[in-house]
């Protein structure tokens, strides 16, 4: 699979160490809410990065990126007008077809809000042929916040409860981690789908959280993170047991993920 | 039949249908696969001792050119090679130009090739071309190889094949397939030859070669039988996926570790191992960049990093990893084990460990399976 030439069109810094990125290219890039694409950053190397855009807009590809590395640091620092490759998409999307009828809880922690952007987009879009809509998302300081005027319009279609671990003086919101913010979520876990992103450790314990609520592990999904090289199932890196989380996932119900992860080191 | 000279022949044949045709032979204490000109290049009259973590080269009586079990070369190295450029990119004023596409090169024609290794590519074929995403360097290697086959007239000491079904016999995936019968009173070799496939006819209708009498049938299926009865390991396959799978804290793992050095050769010989990684770099003026992929191993550090650290840092974890991939969920993904009994990876070790002795070891005490 060869990349795709794209170019930046605009570049928004969204947080001290992440920037959003749209991106145009030849032809649009249809996609499905939590899918993933390879971005390749010129002579520096290519990684794995969700789609944060609209699924209805797939003439502006989106990206959130966070500079923690040289092919994410290289991606951060493009300027409008210059050039990235792009293959895609690729993986598993977030059940919002499966999940019409039902109330959707979104745990989002840190960036995983990025991937579960187009979902939420998607969501609120088609708004009636869902139950309650509740998202509840956990960030580090109030300066770590993305998308943070977002989530005040999202608050006009569903219930949004933000915390987060360390507050600064003026901070309104609540203060502690994303699983105390559950209890307050208004959905029937008897009829609920869970859409968890985040941190690893953090997506263990929110899980551990929901299915105490009652919610049924095939309905409580996570988007997992390995190593990626070809996004495709050739290279061998993101193997998790026998899944390969480039294309059976990365978004996979805790059904599937329960005894893989409960395997110290797989 | 042929005849020593028919095997010079054979060759002659390939290089004018302009194959590159890659044999067995001899270089710096090993029988190896490389490009070769003549049969005269092939490893006459040589075996190799091969055990758990020792590879001898030892002189026969005889002139056989076939008298070895495997070495550290595999059909992986012609079709799938340690590394090779997928794309070069260039910088242009709108932005970038990406050039892939497969470089064109002459086919292949491998002479030699063992049962097991016809069973290695068949299990490269599934992984690199039988999901929805194919190999496309692969793929155009591939769909050009020609290969001659050689049934196994001596099991190595590391061999099991017949544990894992895929020979001493060859059965299907080649174009031509020798069994080499050898003159016991003047060690001299003669070919059992058949065609597999047309293009294996065509080139057979070339040589000048008799047609076998009753006895030299019988003879070349006696040299199989006898090579079934000598293998050097065995591996037994019963409930394999649950001894592996099921048992992920067995105290063997940590065991194994303590021995492992995580040098990566068990996964670099290893015919079916097609793990790799993708480097980017660019050029000093920063206007041109390339992509190369190479063979990577699930024993570094390296493969399962994630920001923050390597996702199995312990030796038993990769130890763990390689094992249960091989021998379990490799069925799990490609409806086939990974492993072909080949035993490369249990001579190639450098501290000798043999996974035929550690699946042993597993189904013993310590384990829930
Ligand atoms: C399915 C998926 C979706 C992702 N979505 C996003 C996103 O929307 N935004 C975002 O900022 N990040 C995302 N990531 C994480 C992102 O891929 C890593 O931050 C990135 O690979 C780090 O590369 P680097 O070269 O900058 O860092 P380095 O630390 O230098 O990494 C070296 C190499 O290791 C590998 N690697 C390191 N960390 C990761 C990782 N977390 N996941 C996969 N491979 C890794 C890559 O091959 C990388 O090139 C996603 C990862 C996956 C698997
Ligand atoms: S695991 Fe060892 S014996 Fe099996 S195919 Fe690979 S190298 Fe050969
Ligand atoms: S098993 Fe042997 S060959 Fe494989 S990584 Fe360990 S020491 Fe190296
Ligand atoms: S990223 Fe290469 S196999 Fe999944």
């Amino acid at each position: 699979m060869q990349p795709r030439p794209f170019v930046v069109r605009a570049r928004r810094r969204e947080l001290a160490d992440t920037v959003t990125l749209e991106l145009t290219g030849d032809a649009p890039l249809p996609f499905s809410p939590g899918q993933f694409n390879m971005l390749y950053a010129f002579g520096v190397g290519e990684i794995a990065i969700s789609i944060s855009g609209d699924p209805a807009q797939p003439e502006v590809l989106r990206h959130t990126v966070r500079a923690v590395g040289r092919v994410s640091e290289a991606l951060c620092g493009l300027r409008r007008g210059e050039g990235v490759g792009v293959r895609g998409p690729y993986g598993t999307p977030w059940p919002v077809a499966e999940a019409e009828g039902l109330d959707v809880l979104v745990v989002a922690g840190g960036l995983g809000l990025a991937p579960l952007r187009p979902a939420i987009l998607h969501l609120i879009r088609h708004r009636q042929r869902y139950g309650h809509l509740v998202m509840c998302y956990g960030a580090r300081t109030p300066a770590d916040v993305l998308y943070q005027r977002e989530l005040a319009r999202w608050q006009r279609a569903m219930q949004v409860e933000v915390t987060v671990d360390s507050p600064v003086s003026g901070w309104q919101g609540s203060v502690g981690v994303v699983t105390a913010l559950l209890p307050r979520a208004a959905v029937d876990p008897a009829r609920a789908v869970a859409m968890v992103c985040g941190p690893e450790i953090m997506m263990r314990f929110v899980t551990r959280d929901l299915l105490r609520m009652g919610l049924p592990p095939e309905r409580i999904y996570l988007s997992m993170e390995r190593n990626m090289k070809c996004a495709i199932g050739l290279c061998g890196h993101c193997q998790l047991g026998p899944a390969f989380l480039c294309k059976d996932g990365p978004v996979l119900p805790w059904s599937r993920l329960a005894p893989l992860l409960s395997v110290r080191e797989l | 039949m042929l005849t020593e000279d028919g095997l010079e022949a054979l060759v002659g044949a390939l290089l004018r249908r302009g194959y590159r045709v890659i044999g067995p032979t001899v270089r710096e204490g090993a029988i190896v696969l490389d490009e070769i000109s003549s049969a005269a290049e092939l490893p006459v009259g040589w075996t190799a001792e091969q055990e758990a973590g020792s590879y001898r080269l030892r002189r026969r009586a005889d002139r056989a050119r076939f008298g070895w079990a495997v070495g550290p070369h595999s059909a992986k190295r012609l079709l799938f090679p340690p590394s090779e450029r997928l794309l070069s990119v260039r910088r242009s004023r709108g932005g970038l130009v990406v050039h892939g596409g497969v470089a064109q090169m002459p086919p292949q024609a491998l002479l030699g090739a063992r049962p097991c290794d016809l069973a290695a590519i068949a299990v490269q074929d599934r992984v690199l071309l039988g999901g929805a995403w194919a190999d496309p360097a692969y793929q155009a290697r591939r769909e050009r190889l020609f290969v001659v086959a050689v049934n196994c007239g001596e099991a190595g000491g590391t061999c099991f094949c017949v544990s894992m079904g895929t020979g001493p016999a060859a059965t299907a995936g080649f174009d031509l397939v020798l069994t080499e019968l050898i003159d016991p009173d003047r060690g001299q070799p003669s070919y059992l030859i058949r065609a597999g496939t047309p293009a294996g006819q065509e080139v057979l209708a070339e040589l000048a070669g008799r047609a076998a009498t009753p006895a030299e049938v019988e003879a070349a299926a006696e040299v199989v039988a006898r090579t079934a009865q000598s293998m050097g390991r065995r591996l037994d396959t019963a409930g394999l996926h649950q001894v592996l799978t099921g048992q992920p804290e067995h105290p063997r793992w940590q065991e194994v570790a303590t021995r492992c050095l995580t040098c990566a050769n068990c996964t670099l010989v290893c015919p079916t191992c097609f793990c790799h990684t993708v480097e980017d770099t660019s050029d000093l003026s920063g206007e041109h960049a390339e992509r190369w992929r190479r063979w990577d191993s699930c024993f570094t550090l390296d493969f399962s990093y994630v920001h923050g650290g390597s996702v199995r840092p312990s030796v038993r974890a990769r130890y763990r990893q390689w094992l249960t991939h091989k021998l379990a969920t490799w069925i799990d993904q490609f409806g086939t084990s990974g492993c072909v009994g080949c035993g490369r990876c249990i001579t190639w070790c450098p501290v000798g460990i043999d996974i035929t002795e550690e699946v042993r070891a597993l189904r013993g005490p310590g384990g829930s399976a």
